[in-house]
């Protein structure tokens, strides 16, 4: 088994009109407990707006803090998934149904196995 | 009296190592699951063939020489180095002890191998490397001459695709029915992309480099015998093979590119057209038609014909018609284009070429340059002739426009 960080990614700024979000939010939710009904669900969770965020750096011994995402971009982590699965075709199935869901792109990563360095 | 042992010349041992390396990784990428396990196993395995084969003679089945052989040694060396605390060898040794193979029957794995060497996951590119790697048992500058890339530039390429296919859990098996439909179009996309990297280098002095187009065939032959029941499959090797029919046709002796039309029919391989138009018909049986299919078929009906005047136009345009239902494209539409001209004449392939949108394609302004010298609009022939030259990089298609150009009458 391994364990995959499926990344939602959204454009910053656009929040789909209450009817779309309501569906989405009802399919996501089918999907999430698809996941938890199949032992494959270990996190998952949605963000605040990348305005929201705060970076720490550290310059010259002294941590800074400053406001506002780490890098500009188009579109930001605006959500994401922790799954246990049997391997990249099985998260990747998970990833098409997220995607499919919300017409967002979806990013899978392996895990480090921490067993094998 | 003793038997003469007929000495096992090395050309014979390199025969058994282009058909049998990809069998055998396979078999030991399943059993050990690690790639890089796998291959230094039957390479090792190989070496000690070079050694004892010319002296004891060929074993009655040297696939399963190499593979015993090979998973006997890895085992012994993943043991040492487990002792020694190597995770990765422990790991191997674990996998191994998991799936126990049967030693009467060597299974084939290699569709297996193929199916995770294409894997979507991967970028084409990797997927052509790795399948020329561990199932074609090509080495890395082998690979990297081929498609004209530095020896450390290939190397890292498989590295990676290797490390993904670790990292990233890509599974080694044939895909579940539902999957199985695109999974298999991109091992064929990858297949036509080795044949085509063959036939038309896309770069370099030498127009064929009939290495990578031999290799695609055996892989396209391997591909229908573990599965015939594919339509597509069956429609990728005849098209190659009618490709490769006229291969030798299709340059000139100093290596400059001969059109279809130009070329001497006499020359075309008569044994690869029969075996291709026959897997073309049982496909086409089927009643199930895909692209592969389809351009086999084309290909077929030109290898019908004699001459060029004795073509059947007509039932080319049909395929082209049906070609474009399937796959719509400007490509193919230029190629259809280039069909309406032999029917109904240059101007009425014009108007269809200047509606597609193409960009820069130097395949568009080849046609159009063929289509304007034909209507007698020389200089505008000229013109793109010269556009079409600075749009590929392929040696003798820049020398074929060259001289279309330079054979115009004055403007």
């Amino acid at each position: 088994m391994k364990q995959y960080l499926l990344g939602m990614y959204q454009p910053e700024g656009r929040t789909p009109p209450p009817e779309v979000l309501d569906r989405v939010m009802r399919d996501l939710g089918v999907i999430n407990q698809d996941m938890k009904d199949a032992g494959g669900w270990v996190f998952s969770g949605g963000l605040h707006p990348a305005s929201a965020a705060t970076v720490l750096r550290l310059d010259n011994g002294q941590v800074v803090t400053t406001d506002g995402p780490f890098a500009e971009a188009k579109e930001y982590l605006g959500g994401f998934w922790i799954v246990n699965a049997e391997d990249l075709d099985a998260a990747l199935g998970w990833g098409r149904r997220i995607t499919e869901a919300t017409g967002l792109p979806i990013e899978v990563r392996p895990f480090r196995d921490p067993s094998r360095g | 009296m003793t038997p003469v042992v007929p000495a096992v010349a090395a050309a014979e041992i390199g025969r058994v190592f282009r058909e049998e390396y990809g069998r055998a990784v396979a078999v030991l990428v399943r059993y050990f699951g690690d790639i890089d396990v796998a291959e230094e196993a039957v390479q090792d395995a190989f070496a000690v063939a070079v050694q004892r084969w010319p002296e004891a003679g060929l074993p009655p089945s040297p696939a399963g020489w190499i593979i015993t052989t090979a998973r006997r040694r890895a085992i012994d060396r993943l043991r040492r180095e487990a002792s020694r605390q190597d995770r990765h060898a422990q790991a191997a040794l674990l996998h191994a002890r998991e799936e126990p193979t049967g030693e009467e029957a060597v299974p084939d794995e290699r569709l297996r191998l193929i199916f995770t060497c294409c894997h979507p996951a991967l970028a084409p590119p990797a997927q052509v490397a790795l399948t020329l790697r561990l199932l074609g048992g090509l080495s890395t500058p082998e690979i990297a001459r081929a498609f004209l890339v530095s020896e450390p530039t290939m190397a890292q390429r498989l590295v990676r695709a290797k490390g993904k296919i670790r990292d990233a859990g890509i599974p080694y098996r044939v895909p579940h029915e539902a999957e199985l439909p695109a999974r298999l179009r991109a091992v064929l996309a990858a297949v036509y992309l080795i044949f085509n990297e063959g036939y038309t280098a896309s770069s370099g002095e030498r127009l064929v480099r009939a290495d990578l187009c031999a290799e695609a065939i055996r892989l396209g032959r391997l591909l229908a015998r573990l599965m015939p029941d594919e339509p597509e499959v069956m429609g990728l090797l005849a098209l190659m093979l009618l490709l490769e029919a006229r291969r030798e046709a299709r340059t000139t002796t100093g290596g400059s590119l001969v059109l279809l039309a130009d070329q001497d029919r006499r020359r075309w391989d008569r044994a690869l057209i029969a075996e291709g138009q026959a897997v073309v018909r049982r496909c086409l049986r089927r009643n199930q038609p895909g692209p592969y299919q389809i351009q086999a078929a084309i290909n077929a009906v030109h290898s019908d014909a004699a001459t060029v005047a004795g073509t059947d136009w007509h039932q080319i345009l049909q395929l082209y018609d049906q070609l474009i239902a399937l796959a719509p494209g400007p490509v193919v539409a230029l190629n259809r284009a280039v069909v309406v001209a032999e029917i109904q004449g240059p101007d009425a392939a014009l108007t269809l070429v200047d509606g597609l949108d193409l960009g820069g394609y130097y395949l568009l302004h080849a046609v159009r340059a063929d289509l304007l010298r034909r209507l007698g609009r020389t200089a505008e022939a000229a013109a793109e002739y010269k556009a079409a030259m600075a749009g590929t990089q392929n040696a003798a298609e820049r020398d074929f426009l060259r001289r279309s150009r330079e054979a115009l009458p004055p403007a």
